[in-house]
C-alpha cells in the first residue's frame, strides 16, 4: 500500500484489518468485535459443536438477548410464555456458558437491543471492525467502526477464526449539506436519502456520510442514519470520528482508559478520509430536499414529505413497476392523491435500534407533553436498553408519556419485527420509528409507515399523520 | 455443504423487484434453533392465506413449479434482514439457484454458504428467462457453474460472472471455515502484530 495514495475512511479500516489477500482478491479480514443475540446464533453454536470447534477469541465476543424478550411482565427467561421464544433465549444462555462467551443477562440493567448497547457501553469503537448476525449492525458505523451484518454461517466463521472472508467493497459518499429545517431529524435525513438512491442504491458499496448536515447531528442522530444504511442496500455506513465521537466514547464501560485512551485517540484522529481520496460513487444532497418524512409503500424508499400525497401509479410507464405499485397501495389501504395528513393511524411504536435512544424518547415526550393520545390509538414507547429506560425515568420522561396515554415498556426489539408478543394485527396502521415497512413486518397484514419519533408522537396525539412543525 | 456443479431443472418465474427477507421467511418463523424444516414456511405471505390454505395464484403452488429448483426474479432479491433462514428455507424447499439482475449483499453471501448459487444477469436476460420459465415443465433451464453459463430451453447459452474463490468453494462443496483455518499461521501473525500496533484495543471482558 503506497503511503502517498489518498485513502478513504473505509480504505484505512479495511487495510488495517486484512490478514491475507487471496489470489482472486478476496480478503481474510480480522474482526475486532462480535456481538451476538439469540435469533441468529443457535445454529452457529451447533455448527461449532458438531465440528468440535471452539471460539478462537471469546474475549472479543459479547452476547445479549433482545429480539424475543417481553416488554411487559416478568423478564425471567423461564417465564417467557411463547415456547419457541423461551427456548431460543434459554439456548443462548446455555451456549454462552458452554463456549465461554461474555454475556449481559436479561435482568442486568445494561441489557437492551444489541445496536443500542454496543455504542452505549463503549463496545463499538472507531477504527475497529465489528460484526453481528443482524443487518442493522450498520448502526455502529456512526462511530467510525466498519460494522456490518452477517449471516449465521459467517457468525460461526467469526467464532472459529476471528475473521471473515470478504470481497472488497466500493466506496460511496453521500454528502448532505445545509441546516435542517424545523421538525426535521436524522430519521428524515436517512429516509430522504433512501428515497433518493433507492433501496438497492448502495448494493456492493460501503457508504460514508459526509457534509455539515451529518456532522451537526448528535451521536444518536448519526446512529439513526448509519442504522438505516442497510435499507439503502449498503452493508456498512460510516461517519468519520470527530471530537463529538471521542467525547461520546470517553469513559464508557468498555472503552479504553488511561494510557490506552491516549493511544487510541491518536490513532482515531488519523482515520478520516484523506483529501483527494477516490469514491466510486458520489451522491450530493442538500437539506432543502429534507422535510418531516413518512413512507407510504412497503419498502423504505417509498417516502414523501408528510405534507405530500400518495403517488399515482398510473404515472409509471413500466408495466411491472406499475402493477407492483398498485399491489402495494392495495396492501397499504391507500388511494392515489390521498393526503398523508388524512390517513388515520391505529398504533404508534416508538423504539427499535433505529430510534430507541434517550434523545428519541425525549423528542417524543416533547411533542406528547400536555397532550393526549387520540381515542382508539394504542401508543407504545419501548426504550432501547435498560440504561435508556433508567435515564428516561430519571428525567421524568416516562411520567410525561404515561400522562399523555402512552404505554411505557421494558427494553426489547419489540414491535419492530414482532418476535415477542408486540404485534399489530391485519389491517392495522402503525406509525413506527423502526426501520422496515415490509409487508407483514410488524404482524401479518399490518401496515407500517416509517417516521421519526417526533412525527410518531404527533400522529399519536392527532390520530392521523400530522406535520410535526405545527407542534410547538 | 452439497457441491454445486451443474443443475438442470424447472425454473419458477417470480417477476418481482425487492423480494425482501420478510417475504422469503417472516420473523415469526425465525424462532428455531435448527437450520432444517423451514421450507414449509418459504414465501409464507405470498404462498398461504391467513387460514393456512394455499394461494392458488402463487407460482410455487402450481405444477410443475412445486418441484422448482431455480427461481428467476427481478432486482434486489433478498433485501432486508441478514437472516440466513432465508437461504435455509429456499434450500429446504429445493431451490439451488436464483437468477436475478442483482441481489442484496448479505443474502448473496449467505446463499453461497449454503450451496445455493445466486446468478446475476441483466434485466433483459431475466425478462427472457421469466418467459422461458412460464413454459413450465417443457422448458428446463440448465445452470452450469464450471462453464459459467445458463442454458435456455432453446439451447442459447448465456455467460455469467462469479468470483473465482466462491466458485471454487461451491464446486467442491467446501466448508469455508476449514479453508480459513488453513491460514491459521497468518491469523496468529496478524494478532501478534496487532497487539503491538493497537495495544489500546480493549476486550469484551474488560469492564
Amino acid at each position: 500500500m503506497s503511503a502517498s495514495k489518498p485513502r478513504t475512511l473505509f480504505d484505512k479500516i479495511w487495510d488495517a484489518h486484512v490478514v491475507e489477500r487471496l489470489p482472486d482478491g478476496t480478503c481474510i479480514l480480522y474482526i475486532d468485535r462480535h456481538l451476538l443475540h439469540e435469533v441468529t446464533s443457535p445454529q452457529a453454536f451447533e455448527g461449532l459443536r458438531a465440528a468440535g470447534r471452539k471460539l478462537r477469541r471469546p474475549d472479543l465476543h459479547i452476547a445479549v438477548a433482545d429480539h424475543n424478550i417481553p416488554t411487559v411482565g416478568s423478564r425471567v427467561p423461564e417465564d417467557i410464555k411463547e415456547e419457541d421464544s423461551r427456548i431460543q433465549v434459554q439456548t443462548l444462555e446455555k451456549n454462552v456458558v458452554e463456549f465461554g462467551v461474555p454475556y449481559i443477562p436479561i435482568l442486568d440493567k445494561r441489557q437492551g437491543i444489541v445496536h443500542i448497547i454496543g455504542p452505549e457501553l463503549g463496545l463499538s469503537l472507531p477504527g475497529t471492525t465489528l460484526v453481528c448476525g443482524d443487518s442493522h449492525t450498520s448502526t455502529h458505523g456512526a462511530l467510525g467502526s466498519l460494522a456490518f451484518g452477517i449471516g449465521t454461517s459467517e457468525v460461526e466463521h467469526v467464532m472459529a477464526t476471528q475473521t471473515l472472508l470478504q470481497a472488497p467493497q466500493k466506496n460511496m459518499r453521500i454528502d448532505v449539506t445545509g441546516t435542517l429545517g424545523l421538525g426535521c431529524t436524522a430519521k428524515d435525513v436517512v429516509l430522504a436519502i433512501i428515497g433518493k438512491i433507492t433501496t438497492a442504491g448502495g448494493n456492493g458499496h460501503v457508504i460514508e456520510y459526509t457534509g455539515d448536515t451529518i456532522t451537526n447531528l448528535d451521536m444518536a442522530g448519526r446512529m439513526t442514519v448509519s442504522n438505516m444504511t442497510i435499507e439503502a442496500g449498503a452493508r456498512a455506513g460510516l461517519i468519520a470520528p470527530d471530537q463529538r465521537t471521542f467525547d461520546y466514547v470517553k469513559g464508557r464501560d468498555f472503552a479504553p482508559k488511561g494510557e490506552a485512551w491516549d493511544k487510541a485517540l491518536a490513532y482515531w484522529k488519523t482515520l478520516p478520509t484523506d483529501p483527494g481520496a477516490h469514491y466510486d460513487t458520489n451522491v450530493f444532497m442538500t437539506s432543502a430536499e429534507i422535510a418531516p418524512m413518512v413512507t407510504w409503500g412497503t419498502t423504505p424508499g417509498q417516502v414523501i414529505p408528510v405534507t405530500g400525497v400518495v403517488p399515482d401509479p398510473m404515472l409509471i410507464e413500466d408495466e411491472g413497476k406499475r402493477s407492483q405499485h398498485l399491489r402495494m397501495l392495495e396492501y397499504m389501504g391507500l388511494t392515489p392523491g390521498q393526503h398523508m395528513t388524512d390517513v388515520k393511524v391505529d398504533v404508534i411504536f416508538i423504539g427499535s435500534c433505529t430510534n430507541g435512544r434517550i434523545e428519541d424518547i425525549r423528542a417524543a415526550a416533547h411533542v406528547a407533553k400536555g397532550r393526549k393520545v387520540a381515542d382508539g390509538v394504542q401508543a407504545l414507547v419501548v426504550p432501547g436498553s435498560g440504561l435508556v429506560k433508567a435515564q428516561a425515568e430519571a428525567d421524568g420522561l416516562d411520567r410525561i408519556l404515561l400522562e399523555a396515554g402512552f404505554e411505557w415498556r421494558d427494553p426489547c426489539c419489540s414491535m419492530c419485527l414482532g418476535m415477542n408478543p408486540d404485534k399489530i394485527t391485519a389491517g392495522q396502521r402503525c406509525a413506527s420509528t423502526s426501520n422496515r415497512n415490509f409487508e407483514g413486518r410488524q404482524g401479518i397484514g399490518g401496515r407500517t409507515h416509517l417516521v421519526s419519533p417526533a412525527m410518531a408522537a404527533a400522529a399519536a396525539v392527532t390520530g392521523r399523520f400530522a406535520d410535526v412543525r405545527q407542534f410547538g | 455443504m452439497e457441491p454445486f456443479t451443474k443443475l438442470t431443472g424447472i425454473a419458477a418465474p417470480l417477476p418481482m423487484q425487492n423480494i425482501d427477507t420478510d417475504k422469503i421467511i417472516p420473523a415469526r418463523f425465525l424462532k428455531t434453533i435448527k437450520r432444517s424444516g423451514l421450507g414449509v414456511h418459504l414465501f409464507d405471505p405470498l404462498r398461504f392465506n391467513k387460514d393456512g390454505s394455499e394461494k392458488p395464484e402463487f407460482v410455487l403452488n402450481q405444477e410443475p413449479y412445486r418441484k422448482a429448483e431455480i427461481i428467476v426474479a427481478f432486482e434486489n432479491f433478498g433485501c432486508g434482514s441478514s437472516r440466513e433462514h432465508a437461504p435455509w428455507a429456499l434450500l429446504d424447499f429445493g431451490i439451488r439457484c436464483i437468477i436475478a439482475p442483482d441481489f442484496a449483499d448479505i443474502f448473496f453471501n449467505n446463499s453461497f454458504k449454503n450451496g445455493i448459487l445466486p446468478v446475476r444477469l441483466p434485466r433483459e436476460v431475466c425478462d427472457q428467462l421469466v418467459e422461458d420459465a412460464k413454459m413450465g415443465g417443457n422448458a428446463r433451464i440448465t445452470v452450469d457453474l464450471e462453464r459459467q453459463v445458463v442454458v435456455r430451453p432453446n439451447g442459447e447459452e448465456i455467460h455469467f460472472e462469479i468470483d473465482a474463490f466462491r466458485k471454487h468453494l461451491l464446486l467442491n462443496g467446501l466448508d469455508d471455515i476449514g479453508q480459513t483455518l488453513q491460514h491459521g499461521t497468518a491469523i496468529d501473525t496478524y494478532e501478534a502484530q496487532q497487539k503491538q500496533d493497537r495495544s489500546w484495543m480493549p476486550t469484551t471482558t474488560a469492564a
